[in-house]
């Protein structure tokens, strides 16, 4: 450590100076392009450049400080605060962004490497339009790597170094930590592309079918994801924050479920645009809108206005910094929309029933939710603000608005794949759904059948489960004409499908068994609350679960007691679950560590309360029918997502290799 | 035997997911544990972060829940038990915010926006018809069938 002193010492100081650098470049870099993007291609060959380096530098910036933190160098002052060095190496290093300036830097380097993808991947493109995409990237480079430096730097320094580090919250360590964040931005930061193309298309004026098919894949990358980053922040909240809930409608949340909801909205009506050139300025305005919510939901976690697990505590004048960035990117781009908009011009025609009618339903409702959510989110902050008078805003709430949006969304989702675009014949679509719909309705009866009735939404929820995965298989079987030839050719037809058609298949599929997760658990799920003794047998939807009792022990930087219990299923098998209590040296804080056990689709949940008066524990046990089901959905979605990615004729882009491909292909 | 038949609380249909319940909070009388369990749902814990007081495990949470029970054994009804915990808290205490003037807006902007948006959609459909209607014969469903698989062949 002797000599790794003072090497370390010049790795933060040359990491910070990398970062301004960075800062420095991206600032001249976005007026260079925004100034000479018409000139003859060669500010985009500096813009590349540029692009490219910006990344190396906020990359040294970032492995500077990843460095200070793995080596547990306390005399970064960022380390200090939410490092020790008893933490495991994961831990340590994932601790990087466990807190507000840290995270900032993750944001500002997939930024970049956002904007350095573009150019490497790029080349395709008209020059005067990579120029432009690569200036409007420089100046949110410019915009974000100067919050971090001048508001929430990472890099600042203790002197005398403390010895010791003062703990990362436990609930953070936790692998979660090393997944979420990054998952999480890289699906909000992507956005950042298809909102600079958007700004590029109104600047230039141009926008086509083949602008389009170059934002595509962006689109796609990102709502991949986000789709991840929220599924795994779901199921981390699930079994960390130790009340087996999964989803809470806490604004944080909201404020990931936002961008998402816009994404799946923009990735639909640029597909109109693609295929048909229609919907061109609503798809530019949908780009702006999705970023601009990632942008809303950065503020609203950075700014300390909302608290929740996510905002790390930081001063007032970082969420007003935020607020002034947010105003003007989002500010200016909507001005520049009002201005430019008139000048896109509209594409292809068609009739209300066709592919075309049935995404601009879909958009109408996507973008129906989102507002509701969004209003709902800030409602009780803008009362509070203007009357001061304070309300909630809660789950019941948004379970019924969202709810009732999505209903419809669902109900006409599996007709949208079989429409023809332009004109389509809803009558012989609904023919070829009335098996899908048969089915569904039958699984709903066999599951109630099985369940037992009652009255309730459930069934009404389970029927719209199944009528979407049931309609995106039907849309499959329809496609490679299953019984209508014969099975040989079915197959072959089937395996010959472009990924697309399975893409759209695998993630409306993936949507149907995440609404069955969400209803079947929602509806079935059981709860056992009791306190327990050595030797006590819990019985909870025919499982039998024993207490053997309580072991002490120590964790690398926490004591635990865990309690062991003898989980016995209806079928026989038994299995051994340890939920733990632990208390962080550090720190001194407590957590829970559920145990869950998996049982095909469902699982049981427990967790270990406070020890009673009795000698007893207090235990909770929960049975979560087909719970799973919901993350599965979820990986359904992203997987269906970079099964789209993978196409390569998509993801060339440009439509002229497009055509030789297929030329070679058939 | 007798103490675990009386803690067994088991949550209904829909209702939140909790953590928060200790088993000596839990009432004998089933039909009323169900009531208080969905009431709980529905109220905030004021000290927490956005979370029902069915799922805090903290100590205003845990008194929120007593009264709860204690209102229903009382004979109060769902509306009278929120009602009562309102006029001590404030309506800050309710997770689903009642319709009032201060929350006409909140209530009615998802179903405003989608009337704007549905009248927005029909005008500009309406407005592009006139301008360039669509040919009138419809293709047949050889023709649709034959559209699908070029599609499906990746045109």
């Amino acid at each position: 450590m002797a000599t790794g002193g003072l090497g370390q010492l010049m790795s933060i100081e040359l990491g910070h100076f990398a970062l301004i650098l960075a800062f420095a470049i991206a600032t001249v870099s976005a007026v260079v392009g925004l100034a000479l993007w018409r000139a003859n291609g060669r500010a985009a060959a500096y813009l590349q450049q540029s692009a490219i380096l910006q990344f190396l530098l906020v990359a040294a910036a970032f492995a500077a400080v990843a460095q200070a933190f793995a080596t547990s160098d306390f005399s970064l002052a960022l380390a200090f605060n939410h490092s020790h060095s008893a933490q495991p190496l994961l831990f340590r290093i994932t601790g990087v962004w466990g807190n507000h300036e840290g995270s900032i830097l993750l944001w500002v380097l997939i930024l970049v490497a956002m904007g350095a993808a573009v150019a490497a991947f790029g080349r395709n493109l008209p020059r005067d339009l990579l120029a432009l995409v690569l200036a409007i990237q420089s100046l949110l480079t410019a915009a974000f790597a100067g919050f971090a430096l001048f508001t929430s730097n990472p890099f600042a320094r203790l002197a005398p170094a403390p010895f010791e580090g003062r703990d990362l919250n436990p609930i953070l360590q936790d692998i979660g930590l090393a997944l979420h964040p990054p998952l999480l931005y890289i699906g909000y930061v992507g956005f950042s592309v298809c909102f600079s193309f958007a700004i590029a298309a109104l600047i230039s004026g141009r926008i086509d079918a083949a602008w389009a098919r170059w934002v595509r894949p962006w689109t796609l990358l990102s709502w991949t994801f986000l789709t991840l980053g929220i599924a795994m922040g779901s199921y981390w909240a699930y079994y960390e924050l130790g009340w087996g809930g999964w989803w809470f409608w806490d604004p944080v949340e909201n404020a990931s479920f936002m961008p998402w909801l816009a994404g799946t909205a923009l990735l639909h009506s640029a597909l109109v645009m693609e295929k048909r050139n229609a919907l061109k300025i609503w798809t530019v305005f949908l780009a702006i809108i999705t970023f601009s919510l990632s942008l809303l939901g950065t503020f609203l976690v950075r700014s300390g206005i909302l608290t929740s697990v996510h905002t790390f505590a930081s001063d007032p004048t970082c969420g007003l910094v935020i607020l002034a960035i947010l105003a003007i990117v989002i500010g200016g781009a909507f001005l520049l929309f009002a201005l430019r908009a008139g000048s896109l011009r509209a594409g292809g025609l068609f009739a209300p029933v066709s592919r075309e009618g049935a995404l601009i339903l879909n958009n109408l409702l996507l973008a129906t939710a989102t507002a509701a959510v969004l209003v709902g989110t800030l409602y009780p902050l803008l009362l509070d603000a203007l009357t001061g008078r304070s309300i909630s805003v809660g789950a019941p709430f948004f379970e019924l608005t969202f709810g009732s949006i999505m209903a419809p969304l669902l109900v006409i989702l599996p007709f949208g794949p079989f429409l023809a675009w332009k004109r389509g014949d809803l009558v012989a679509v609904a023919q070829r759904l009335a098996l899908a719909a048969g089915l569904a309705l039958f699984a709903t009866i066999l599951v109630f059948a099985l369940r037992g009735v009652g009255i309730s939404l459930v069934p009404v929820g389970l029927l719209l489960g199944f009528w979407v995965a049931f309609g995106a298989l039907a849309d499959l079987a329809d496609r490679a004409k299953l019984l209508r030839v014969d099975l040989a050719t079915s197959f072959r037809r089937l395996f010959g499908l472009p990924r697309t058609a399975w893409a759209t298949a695998i993630a409306h599929f993936g949507l149907g068994v995440a609404v069955l997760g969400i209803v079947a658990t929602s509806a079935w799920e059981v709860e056992l609350v009791t306190t327990m003794k050595p030797g006590d047998i819990g019985r909870i939807s025919g499982y039998s679960v024993l207490f053997d009792g309580i072991a002490h022990s120590e964790g690398p930087n926490f004591t635990s007691d865990a309690g062991r219990f003898t989980i016995i299923a209806p079928n026989g098998e038994t299995r051994i679950a340890l939920p733990e209590r632990r208390i962080y040296a550090a720190s001194g804080m407590p957590t829970t560590e559920a145990a869950i056990e998996t049982y095909g689709f469902s699982q049981v949940y427990l967790q270990l309360g406070e020890p009673g008066a009795d000698g007893g524990t207090v235990v909770r046990v929960w049975h979560k029918p087909f719970i799973t089901l919901i993350w599965l959905g979820a990986l359904l979605m992203a997987f269906a997502g970079l099964l789209s990615l993978s196409y390569r004729r998509l993801r060339v882009g440009a439509p002229q290799p497009a055509r030789h491909s297929t030329a070679a292909a058939e | 035997m007798k103490r675990l038949a009386l803690a067994l609380g088991v949550v209904l249909a829909l209702a939140a997911p909790s953590l928060a319940v200790n088993p000596d909070e839990v009432l004998g009388d089933a039909a009323l544990e169900a009531r208080a369990r969905a009431i709980s749902a529905d109220l905030r814990c004021l000290v927490c972060q956005n979370q029902s007081i069915d799922d805090s495990d903290a100590d205003l949470a845990r008194d929120l829940r007593i009264i709860v029970r204690e209102r229903l054994v009382a004979g109060d009804s769902d509306t009278q038990v929120k009602q009562y915990l309102v006029d001590r808290y404030g309506e800050f205490v309710l997770l689903n915010p009642v319709m009032g003037p201060h929350t006409v807006l909140l209530w009615l902007a998802a179903p405003v926006m989608l009337a704007i948006g549905i009248i927005a959609v029909w005008m500009a459909a309406r407005r592009r018809r006139r301008a360039e209607p669509v040919a009138e014969m419809p293709p047949t469903a050889a023709e649709l069938e034959a559209l699908r698989d070029l599609e499906d062949s990746g045109r």
